[in-house]
């Protein structure tokens, strides 16, 4: 057995680190939600935004197809990006989710946009959205609100 | 015993494709916009007359002996302004006593919106240090051409009121004395640019 701790601890070490970002999440057919979160919104007149990591753990492609949450009357999965120095934004549509793979939304690139928020986002609480794919259909997950400054899931 | 070491062994691989997976996978953003990297020789001395949040009006040789981190950007951005300033908030933390050496700035390239009150609550929800600066039309298009940055309005349909606004997406630093001296891409961490910043107080 003494042959074996190294090994066990290795084990122990790597999925250790590799489960917090695991931790929070929802399972629907293929699919798994990780870690969703958002950032508090400051008052309802401008968007806010949420993140989500989707793992697709099956042999086909699924796709997001919309977002629906009390919270915001618009909510888009638009992508930031920075062309040549300048940072630009738009809805990016019908969201792939590749067979065997994954697509995380975070600060830098892709966000649930939350536009004409119906309340603010305070740090500390949390709402309701829910995820809908052309294969594995409609998902609902609970997501945290952290601090405006928040540039990741905080504990 | 040989089944356990296989299983065990089957585990660390697995734990260790997750761990590397997840850690690449989350730094990968940030490999690309290093590609934006922009660090230019040129020396200039950017000159504005702008309005900040409490409604005093400012020009360049207000914040002469700080140096300034300058940023771009407009309250409806909801992804990379909240990013920037989070990242600001925190490069003033790390630096500690030293932070009074230093003033962020941060200029809307969106005035019709942002108004003195909108930037006074936006730039307050991130650092109490953070300087919210806005002007009428013409005085930000002088202040962006004065510091090489570039914006533009962009009609979106599904945005707020109809447009978003491209902007430069670097942090500039600005010398005590006026003098451009830097730009710190979008993805640096605050740690780097605490310790480049602590190389030049």
């Amino acid at each position: 057995m003494s042959k074996a701790l190294p090994s066990l601890l290795l084990a122990f070490f790597f999925l250790a680190s590799a489960f917090p970002a695991l931790a929070e999440s929802t399972r629907v057919g293929n699919l798994v939600i990780e870690t969703p979160w958002a950032r508090a919104s400051i008052g309802m007149s401008r968007p806010a935004a949420a993140y989500v990591t989707i793992r697709n753990e099956g042999q086909t492609a699924d796709i997001l197809t919309g977002i629906e949450t009390t919270v915001s009357a618009m909510p888009e999965v638009h992508r930031m990006e920075i062309k040549d120095g300048v940072s630009t934004m738009g809805p990016v549509g019908p969201l792939e989710i590749p067979a065997n793979g994954s697509v995380t939304l975070a600060p830098g690139g892709l966000h649930v946009m939350l536009m004409k928020l119906q309340q603010p986002l305070t740090k500390g609480g949390q709402f309701s959205m829910t995820l809908i794919f052309k294969n594995a259909g409609r998902v609902d997950v609970s997501v945290p609100i952290y601090s405006v400054g928040a540039s990741g899931p905080e504990q | 015993m040989k089944t356990i070491h296989l299983i065990l062994w089957g585990a660390v691989a697995v734990g260790l494709i997750l761990f590397l997976w997840l850690n690449i996978f989350q730094d990968a953003s940030h490999l690309i916009e290093d590609g934006t990297s922009q660090n230019t020789a040129t020396t200039f001395t950017p000159t504005f007359s702008l309005t900040d949040h409490q409604g005093n009006v400012v020009t360049e040789k207000t914040y002469r002996g700080k140096w300034l981190l300058v940023f771009f950007g407009f309250t409806n951005c909801p992804d990379i302004c909240p990013t920037t300033l989070a990242d600001l908030a925190s490069v003033m933390e790390q630096l500690g006593a030293d932070a009074k050496a230093i003033k962020p700035l941060f200029i809307s390239v969106d005035p019709d919106r942002d108004q003195m009150e909108t930037m006074a609550q936006y730039v307050s929800a991130f650092h109490p240090a953070i300087v919210g600066l806005t002007g009428t039309g013409s005085q930000i298009t002088e202040t962006a051409e004065s510091f090489k940055a570039y914006f533009e309005k962009q009609p979106q349909e599904s945005a707020p009121d109809g447009y978003i606004m491209g902007h430069t997406s670097a942090v500039y630093l600005i010398s005590p004395d006026g003098a451009f001296i830097r730009t710190y891409s979008y993805g640096m961490s605050p740690e780097e640019i605490v310790a480049d910043l602590e190389q030049k107080l």
